[in-house]
């Protein structure tokens, strides 16, 4: 252990802990920019420059080391004189314009030019980069001129999803973090994900936002029907304030129609009938019908990865579209006669965790009912924002159910939500269909956990399933990798392109593992308490086989809940 | 950077030699500096076309390579001349006259700083001290340095590339 004294008190801490992390244990807190406790340190921004008794320079908390015997200043006049200084210096390149800022009050630099102070009248002239903005994604905007070169984004998009579509163009004065030869995302090999997004500490990255679209269907007078997607339920109330993995499912429900959703729907019904149909093809697949393994379809971050990079092996996912996607196709077919509405009136939105599920809904083949199956896909953040401009106050709101036929889901669909969770429920059904009894315990720990890869074995009377798990891009590229070598001894496989699943999707609230692993508590305890466990048995699923659809795989079921994928390598030349 | 700025093509033959030279360093990305400035002497400029070539046959991403090109003074993503003329910005060349020789080179080509002359013989860059502070000001043209320079001397030394060719 080693001893060390931060303002005046005495710190006791581990070998090999750094000067910001020896101040936070002492409750002390130093400001940071480039600093992300889920990344490697890297020190560029020197915004937490600290004074240390004997060091003639001021070192950055965040990369250096506590020492024994170190007397270490955090806020002394030299320091605090330091910091406006650095400040000032990123201000002399940062537009200051924070009120119309999509970031504004959850942006890190706000937070610590508010903690801090900067120099007023400004030392340095302004100068503004001139690169223009890049709104050619549905899903990430960026605006260049409010980028501080933290280089967060680059770190995960690099290291967790191994895309690396931007990186630092140019150096010194000149440096500007961006993608290659002047590339518009929308050219580039970036899957729409918006772990850059969680990552950016200012506005330089955000989302792209529908909420003004949304106002503009309710002005034109369309019916608004919604689904929530399962994760959003433990995510909601983080993006509103409250502690990560609060459950808010009756509150959001009660949300929606104040805000004037007219029909409430739950996603975790639709999860449910991914499952039917996956499941189902699934076991046709293992019958010899279609290639193995199979790879789930539920991620389009995912399933444009795989488009691009391996758009020879698109045959290996399930043709079963996404939970969103099935939904939006029954909601402008199915939902339509039933309510006797006309599909041409309604609006249909989605709530996801997701910014990819902005690119999947605008893709032109997902319009199976006659009109694109979901017009809008919001995010929890942008929902956040909705609830917050309409001065509801989330944290007093009485309960309300989703509404019927669509608003019942099982737990097996509500754990979509988090990474394993779509095997698992796959497993459930899949036993059941196969052996004629359930699992003993529907709790199938194994595809559970953070782990990057999972695998394991499951034994359905003499057939033997081999199923992996697989989260983050960089790890999915192992498990491809050795499909693409013909060494996979998988036969069924799910992928998320996010770390940790949906629940840390680019959509909610900025993520750390922490935050993560708060949601994923919250949504294994909340599944436990449904009466319902396992898809074929929701009485919702049975009543669309019975009445609309038949049975999993018909024809009416492929014509409406399945799809083809297309060859995206050019985005590669 | 805006996109137009990069849509020249580099010959097919190129980049089989570019291939040819990045291939061996497979699954190598410590060994960019070295295929980058081999590729350097035999392509006008790290086109799109080039970089991908690179890219795909180390097995790196487009961006890395990208990122390191825009890096360095030395190399260029857009097609420059035969001759690189590359003007010292640092501080003890400024104070010792600079200026006035950058004047005298721009008006003598015709182009200003980061031009390229219409014929593609010269190319005029700004990049930072070349080390030759003690014969400052200084300046480089392809591999050659020249210091001590003063206007006409400057103009004197262009009008010798301009007529024949230094190799
Ligand atoms: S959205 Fe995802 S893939 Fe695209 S740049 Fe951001 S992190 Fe990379
Ligand atoms: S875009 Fe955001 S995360 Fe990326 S370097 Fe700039 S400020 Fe940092
Ligand atoms: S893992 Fe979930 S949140 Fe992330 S891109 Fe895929 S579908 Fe969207
Ligand atoms: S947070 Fe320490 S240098 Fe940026
Ligand atoms: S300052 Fe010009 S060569 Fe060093």
């Amino acid at each position: 252990m080693i001893h060390l004294t931060i303002d005046h008190q005495p710190v006791c801490v581990e070998e090999g802990t750094t000067i910001l992390e020896a101040a936070r244990k002492a409750n002390i807190s130093i400001p940071t920019l480039c600093y992300h406790e889920d990344q490697q340190v890297k020190a560029v921004c020197r915004i937490c420059v600290v004074e240390v008794e004997g060091m003639a320079q001021l070192p950055t908390a965040c990369s250096t080391p506590a020492a024994e015997g170190m007397v270490v200043h955090t806020a002394s006049p030299k320091v605090l004189k330091a910091r406006k200084n650095i400040l000032s210096l990123i201000f002399a390149r940062h537009p200051q314009n924070c009120l119309a800022c999509q970031k504004s009050g959850q942006c890190e630099l706000q937070k610590v030019a508010q903690d801090v102070g900067i120099y007023k009248p400004a030392t340095f002239d302004l100068e503004l980069r001139a690169t223009p903005d890049d709104n050619s994604s549905p899903s990430v905007r960026r605006n260049h001129q409010k980028c501080i070169l933290c280089m967060r984004c680059v770190d995960v998009c690099e290291k967790i999803q191994g895309l690396h579509v931007m990186d630092k163009e140019n150096r010194g004065f000149h440096s500007i973090v961006t993608t290659p030869y002047g590339k518009k995302l929308v050219d580039t090999n970036c899957v729409n994900c918006g772990q850059c997004i969680q990552a950016c500490p200012t506005g330089a990255l955000t989302i792209q936002d529908d909420r003004e679209n949304i106002y503009h269907e309710m002005e034109k007078g369309k019916v608004l029907v919604v689904q929530v997607a399962p994760s959003v339920r433990v995510n909601l109330a983080e993006a509103l304030g409250e502690a990560p993995g609060t459950v808010s499912t009756g509150r959001l429900v009660t949300a929606l129609k104040r805000l004037g959703f007219r029909y409430v729907f739950d996603s975790d019904f639709s999860a449910d009938l991914t499952i039917m149909e996956e499941g189902t093809e699934l076991l046709r697949r293992l019958k010899g019908e279609g290639p193995l393994p199979m790879i789930t379809s539920c991620c389009p971050a995912w399933v444009k990865y795989c488009e691009t990079y391996a758009p020879d092996y698109t045959k290996h996912l399930s043709t079963a579209k996404s939970p969103q996607q099935m939904f939006g196709a029954l909601i402008k077919t199915c939902f339509a006669e039933k309510e006797k509405v006309d599909p041409e009136s309604i609006c249909s939105v989605s709530i996801m965790p997701c910014t990819a599920k902005k690119f999947e809904c605008k893709r032109p083949e997902l319009a199976d009912s006659g009109y694109q199956d979901v017009d809008y896909a919001l995010t929890v953040q942008e929902l956040a924002r909705l609830i917050q401009t309409a001065g509801i106050c989330f944290a007093d709101l009485p309960d309300t159910p989703f509404d019927d036929p669509f608003g019942l889901g099982s737990g097996a669909g509500l754990i979509f939500g988090a990474t394993g969770g779509v095997m698992e429920a796959a497993l459930r059904t899949v036993h059941t269909v196969v052996t004629g009894r359930p699992m003993e315990k529907l709790e199938y720990l194994p595809v559970r956990g953070f782990e990057g890869i999972k695998s394991a074995e499951v034994d359905l009377d003499g057939t033997v399933v081999k199923v992996a798990v697989a989260h983050g891009l960089k790890n999915a590229k192992l498990l491809l990798d050795e499909i693409k070598a013909g060494k996979s001894e998988y036969h069924f496989i799910e992928i998320m392109a996010c770390p940790g699943g949906c629940i840390g999707g680019g959509g909610n609230a900025p993520r750390t593992w922490k935050k993560v692993e708060a949601r994923k508590k919250a949504i294994y305890e909340a599944e436990k308490e449904l009466p319902v466990r396992q898809s074929h048995e929701n009485p919702a699923i049975k009543w669309i086989y019975d009445n609309y659809l038949g049975e999993p795989n018909s024809h009416l079921a492929h014509k409406l809940l399945h799809t083809t994928y297309r060859n995206r390598q050019d985005l590669l030349r | 950077m805006s996109q137009e700025q990069y849509s020249y093509k580099t010959p097919e033959s190129l980049l089989v030699e570019v291939a040819d030279i990045a291939a061996p360093y497979r699954d190598r990305p410590e060994m960019l500096m070295k295929v980058i400035t081999r590729v350097q002497k035999i392509v006008p400029a790290f086109s799109e076309e080039v970089a991908r070539v690179i890219a795909r046959e180390m097995d790196i991403t487009l961006t890395q390579v990208y990122s390191f090109v825009t890096f360095y003074a030395m190399l260029s993503v857009k097609p420059r001349g035969k001759y690189i003329i590359r003007m010292c910005k640092s501080a003890p060349c400024h104070v010792r006259g600079a200026r006035e020789v950058v004047k005298a080179v721009e008006d003598q080509l015709g182009i200003s700083m980061g031009e390229t002359t219409p014929d593609g013989r010269f190319t005029l860059e700004y990049c930072p001290c070349l080390g030759l502070c003690d014969s400052s000001p200084a300046l480089m043209i392809n591999d050659r340095a020249y210091g001590n320079l003063n206007p006409q001397s400057a103009r004197d030394l262009i009008k010798r590339y301009i007529r024949e060719d230094v190799e």
